[in-house]
């Protein structure tokens, strides 16, 4: 029980029925400040791992530890990020990258007092994933591309020790999003957050991630944990060297057999 | 002209700047669709209305106390302005305590009904039932309760305006998206923290679109008490003014009701879109009514 995020046979019903089974006696530790990505056929229950991790749905059986302590609540302690837009509508992109630390302490009750400060670091972030010049714009008036950096900002500002990634990337073109791995690639490489990313997208798990989960099909549990040698700082090319191809092959067989057996 | 030619290669040339300012723009705006014509056209069908109607009083020889013609009732309207405007202003008066307290109940119920399902669940078929009883009904029992007067009109107009309020605000509150509260409780934020960031910025534009149906209610509502149970008031003089066949004159307690009546609904319109501008994009929104 050394993991940062450690998770011991869990189980999540949503009611009675046969089919509301999500996940089955799933297990897997991450260590801190690594990068773990969770890929598996759609419907696998991804998503519903990401909020048994932060906390905001309790597992049915199983026990999730979070840093030393067992999640019985959401954590303040997680940056989340999610595949469609979740940015406040009526918040400027400035004001919707400030709004955790208007929640969580320590700063929400520096606020009043040091919001210029933050509204500065909230400016640093948004510069970092090229957004500098969009502060006061209004969601709706940015790109989705846009959107999801100005998300990951959001992630990112109160400095989370764990970074949870649900499909953020899903709904971009692949160059916008190719774009954005390297941003977090380059977030994660100096700020060093614990950081699990749910995707389908193969090649995105290969080119972020420390280690590779591949889930089965619902009700989902681990059937793989592969870990992915590419030395870092990684090149977009890396993701076509032969054994990130190789990698990238592996997974989608297993996924491809998971999906078969559940068919 | 055409100077982007295919290569052997497969490569595309790029225009040139010559090219490009080349492009002619010409769109016709028609006339209907200038705006000084929009903004116009209002007016345009009032005036036109009052024309009408001045025409066919005149045209049919309508008795005055039948249909009185506009001339008639502006020179009525003039006549008699100094008991109109102080009439009009205990209206007001009356109609804005009313609304205000509408606007509290409205909310307060509004979000109490919104976040909780187990709240939602026990009072809102006893709301509704509230809701279907007429309120006209209701002014003479308020009359026994607080004799003739201010009182209950300032509660009719209450009573009328603070439900479409009250379930606007809710189901604002209540059709917040799952990943905006997520996002919230993913941060640890208390019940709290999750109305005030997410369930009230995203309930105001419901709010103002109930406010524009809540403040002509509230008019309605203290007029009609103002008829039956009190001794000031626009309601009152048209009461008054009938009774002496003034017809003229009840009908410009007519308008000036009207003109009250647009005027809260430009107001709260006005605030709407400073407040609200998010939800409509910049351009101008769609009214859900209650």
């Amino acid at each position: 029980m050394a993991g940062f995020v450690e998770l011991d046979r869990v189980s999540l019903r949503y009611n009675e029925d046969e089919s509301a089974l999500a996940l089955y006696k799933t297990s897997f530790s991450v260590e801190k400040g690594e990068f773990v990505a969770v890929v598996g056929p759609s419907g696998c229950g991804k998503s519903t791992l990401m909020k048994v991790v932060t906390g905001l749905w309790p597992p049915t059986a199983g026990s999730v530890t979070v840093a030393g302590k067992k999640v019985s609540g959401p954590l303040s302690i997680v940056g989340m990020a999610f595949q469609n837009s979740s940015l406040l509508p009526w918040r400027t992109t400035l004001s919707n990258v400030v709004l955790p630390l208007e929640i969580v302490e320590p700063y929400a009750s520096r606020m009043a007092k040091q919001r210029e400060q933050f509204e500065a670091k909230a400016r640093d972030f948004l510069a970092l994933v090229g957004l500098q010049g969009c502060e006061n714009q209004y969601p709706w008036q940015l790109s989705g591309g846009m959107q999801q950096r100005t998300q990951l900002c959001r992630a990112l500002i109160h400095e989370p020790s764990l970074l949870m990634l649900d499909e953020p990337f899903g709904a971009l073109d692949m160059f916008t999003r190719e774009e954005l791995w390297l941003a977090l690639q380059e977030l994660w490489l100096t700020r060093r957050p614990t950081v699990i990313l749910v995707t389908h997208d193969l090649r995105e798990a290969a080119f972020l991630a420390d280690r590779v989960l591949v889930m089965s099909a619902r009700p989902g549990r681990i059937i793989l944990d592969r870990k992915v040698p590419t030395p870092r700082p990684r090149a977009l090319d890396s993701t076509y060297a032969a054994e990130a191809v190789e990698l990238v092959h592996e997974l989608r067989e297993h996924i491809s057999a998971a999906r078969a057996q559940a068919a | 002209m055409p100077r982007a030619l295919k290569q052997p290669d497969g490569v595309i040339s790029a225009p040139t700047d010559e090219d490009y300012k080349a492009v002619p723009f010409h769109r016709e705006v028609h006339f209907l669709d200038r705006k000084a014509v929009r903004k116009a056209l209002p007016w345009i069908v009032i005036v036109g209305i009052f024309v009408v109607w001045e025409l066919a009083v005149r045209v049919f020889e309508i008795q005055q106390f039948v249909l009185p013609a506009p001339t008639a009732i502006f020179e009525s309207l003039w006549q008699w302005r100094v008991p109109i405007l102080e009439n009009a202003w205990q209206t007001l008066l009356t109609t804005l305590i009313g609304f205000a307290f509408a606007i509290v109940v409205g909310v307060v119920g509004g979000v109490a009904l919104g976040s909780s399902a187990v709240i939602y669940d026990s009072f809102y078929p006893a709301l509704i039932a509230f809701n279907s009883i007429p309120k006209v009904a209701v002014i003479p029992v308020l009359v026994i309760w607080f004799g003739i007067g201010t009182v209950p009109a300032v509660i009719t107009a209450f009573l009328l305006s603070f439900f479409p309020i009250l379930v606007n605000v809710a189901t604002g509150i209540a059709t917040v998206e799952p990943e905006l509260r997520d996002v919230l409780r993913a941060l640890g934020a208390s019940k709290r923290q999750v109305i005030t960031k997410v369930g009230l910025p995203r309930a105001m534009p419901y709010f103002f679109a109930s406010l524009k149906i809540a403040m002509t209610v509230a008019f309605v509502g203290s007029i009609v008490a103002e008829t039956v149970a009190a001794n000031a008031g626009i309601g009152h003089l048209m009461l008054v003014a009938s009774s002496r066949f003034e017809v003229p004159l009840a009908f410009a307690a007519l308008i000036v009701t009207g003109v009250m009546g647009v005027g809260m609904y430009v107001v709260s319109v006005a605030i709407e879109k400073r407040m609200t501008g998010w939800a409509t994009r910049g351009t101008d929104g769609v009214t859900f009514g209650a």
